[in-house]
């Protein structure tokens, strides 16, 4: 299957306006609890899973709903979940952290990590049942110093399973930055255990899909796992809402009420002295800092933006694609917010 | 009188003792973010935050323990104790028995815990009577500020592991953090008595296993922690208009559990409601019922609890968890049976 660019634009952008409209509902109080979107790593996602045949299987992780999408999930079902309606995905009981679809071969899981073992099961099932698929896990970096993810590519691994370990990294857990043992050590780490490596630059999709065919055909034809490490920003950080990206983006309105109690504390009697206090503050203004400088809304990191610049060239098909999605998931989201399913 | 918000109280309980025992540490996920005030005041060899790597981080606070420390370590929810649960099953709750006595982990395992804001059902369980089956663990559920941080108090105090569980509904920061992110378009049914409420100036330890009696009433006691406190006293007040007083007795931990307090509730009014946000069966709701019984006390029985996985959408999640109508009606038909 050679690649077409223009398909995988046109799955990034229909997640993407996807979730911009799942945002919306989001902030307008129509979901409930977390909301964790895929903005940003839209081009690691196509360059995976365009590549999946039927009876591949996907385990993914608390941010699955754009990967769910692009597997060809209902996407008016899908949003019917994350409103809680009893004709979602998953009848309302799952949730956009608990998306499951039986038919795609398709699990998530909020817990980090677990997407590790089941992939790693999931491979097993195939190996026995239907030799030549494979399994997809897909998590964040934030993952890589989990146990069961650990233990899962080893084994993976050990008996040369079919699985493609997709590691989306935006150097964020959560609130915390990578360490500098995750950071140089990753690529030793992963061959320790006995997988394959390889890094591409998550924010180009050519580049994933290239690195995600070899290591696809490699795990269909019985040579084993691959690690894919792909580097990607997330353009809402690590769920809607967060706190540091909106001191970043509305210093005025969020810092007042944090900055009270934390003077108070910094300045209280009995406590560590003043060398270890401003050590602690120091900690606290890094990740403000970091979230400061991050730049989110770059173009150069946005790999929508940059798969657009691909495409520049034949200006009237891209801006006959963009205008026919807007239109589409207007339709969806508006299929998705009606009372009863049509 | 002073008043303090819910994890506001908890902090305020943990620097008051972390002034005074150098031994007390605290890390967990996200802890420069989420107890920053106590980084601050502490610096970061006391308040640190760890990799996403819970099976590590909490066995090493519990032999971190073993060796001398008092280390609190915080959970994102209790849910993801499941990737860590061998550090609490197998080491924490251990090691007295296998050391005949002679060596104890004092670990303070604090998880925010419970549902009503639709997170789904990974994140939202509550797993006190999961815990508390195991021997050898402290489970506290407090239901105010002030027994929040008394029970804080004590906990750290404790020689042996404890589980502080704090429910999100009642927790500012938490429910801040995971329910509402900012916006001002989502309400959740917060009970404001236990979300906010008086403290004292100088935090006192709260003993374990000392049930407190929020209401007063006849006919028949309603039992809970955390808050099913809170939704049982609101039932209570609706009961009142049914003609029927409900007693509204507040166990504060699950372990240990305050028999005495369970046998004299079931003897004064003959009649024990327990509501449990809890899963129902094998649970603390089965467990109170066991022990009046094996006590020899007369009582009549029925529960409220959390029967499936909880479910996301808000409305199946309201139904799901014990509401204030479901133990209404329980104890409605409870009476009614007794009469009958």
């Amino acid at each position: 299957m050679p690649m077409d660019i223009w398909s995988l634009y046109h799955l990034m952008l229909k997640s993407r306006l996807f979730e911009e409209a799942i945002t919306r509902l989001w902030q307008d109080g129509l979901i409930s609890g977390e909301m964790h979107l895929g903005t940003g790593e839209e081009a690691i996602l196509a360059g995976v899973v365009s590549q999946l045949a039927p009876g591949d299987a996907m385990a993914v992780d608390h941010r699955g709903t754009a990967a769910f999408l692009m597997r060809g999930v209902d996407p008016v079902s899908l949003l019917r979940e994350m409103l809680g309606r009893e004709d979602g995905l998953c009848g309302g009981r799952g949730g956009h952290m608990h998306l499951f679809s039986k038919e795609h071969l398709a699990a998530s899981s909020g817990i980090v990590g677990a997407a590790g073992p089941s992939a790693t099961g999931f491979a097993l099932a195939s190996e026995v049942l239907h030799p030549g698929a494979i399994a997809v896990a897909f998590f964040g970096e934030g993952a890589i110093n989990q146990g069961m993810l650990m233990e899962s590519i080893h084994l993976a691994a050990e008996w040369s399973l079919p699985v493609l370990f997709v590691c989306k990294d935006d150097g964020w857990a959560i609130t915390t930055q990578l360490g500098p043992s995750d950071h140089g050590g990753l690529a030793d780490r992963v061959r320790g255990l006995g997988a394959r490596y390889v890094s591409v630059d998550g924010l180009e999709v050519e580049q994933v899909w290239h690195a995600a065919q070899e290591a696809i055909e490699r795990a269909r034809a019985g040579k084993g796992p691959t690690f894919l490490h792909a580097r990607c920003v997330h353009l809402e950080g690590h769920f809607l809402g967060l706190q540091l990206l909106r001191i970043a983006r509305n210093p005025l309105r969020e810092l007042p009420a944090i900055a009270g109690p934390l003077i108070r504390s910094f300045l209280s009697l009995g406590g560590g002295s003043l060398r270890a206090r401003l050590a602690g503050l120091r900690i606290v203004f890094a990740s403000n800092q970091a979230v400061l400088r991050d730049p989110r809304r770059k173009a150069s990191n946005d790999p929508l933006a940059r798969a657009r610049n691909a495409l520049r060239t034949d200006a009237a098909r891209l801006h006959a694609l963009d205008a026919h999605l807007q239109e589409e998931v207007s339709a969806l989201v508006a299929a998705g917010l009606q009372e009863a399913a049509a | 009188m002073k008043t303090m918000r819910f994890s506001e109280a908890i902090d305020s309980a943990l620097a008051q003792a972390m002034r005074e025992d150098p031994r007390i540490i605290l890390f967990g996920e996200d802890i420069p973010l989420m107890r920053r005030n106590l980084l601050v005041r502490f610096g970061p060899t006391r308040v640190r935050g760890t990799p996403i790597s819970e099976s590590a981080f909490l066995g090493a606070g519990v032999a971190a323990a073993m060796a001398g420390l008092r280390p609190v370590v915080e959970l994102y929810m209790v849910d993801f104790l499941g990737v860590a649960m061998d550090a609490v099953l197998n080491h924490a709750a251990k090691v007295e028995a296998f050391s005949g006595g002679k060596w104890t982990a004092p670990v303070v395992v604090r998880a925010p815990c419970g549902g009503g804001y639709g997170d789904g059902g990974q994140h939202e369980q509550s797993l006190w009577g999961w815990l508390a089956h195991i021997p050898g663990l402290a489970v506290v559920v407090p239901s105010t500020p002030a027994d929040a941080g008394g029970l804080m108090l004590t906990a750290l105090q404790h020689d042996s592991p404890v589980i502080f569980l704090e429910h999100k509904l009642l927790s500012e920061s938490y429910l801040e953090f995971l329910g509402s992110g900012g916006r001002r378009t989502v309400h959740y049914d917060v009970p404001a008595e236990g979300a906010r409420g008086p403290v004292p100036g100088r935090w006192k330890p709260i003993p374990f296993g000392k049930a407190v009696l929020r209401r007063q009433g006849s006919h028949l006691t309603l039992v809970s922690v955390g808050v099913g406190v809170h939704r049982a006293l609101e039932a209570a007040r609706g009961l009142e208009g049914e003609g029927i007083s409900a007693a509204v007795l507040d166990l504060r931990t699950v372990a240990p559990l305050d028999k005495a307090a369970l046998c004299e509730a079931a003897s004064r009014t003959g009649c024990l409601l327990v509501i449990d946000e809890d899963y129902e069966t094998f649970g603390l709701s089965g467990e109170i019922a066991a022990v009046v019984m094996e006590a020899g006390v007369p009582f009549r029985y029925a529960r409220v609890c959390t029967q499936t996985t909880i479910p996301y959408a808000r409305s199946l999640e309201d139904q799901a968890l014990p509401n204030v109508e479901r133990i209404r009606a329980a104890a409605a038909e409870l009476l009614h049976m007794e009469q009958a």
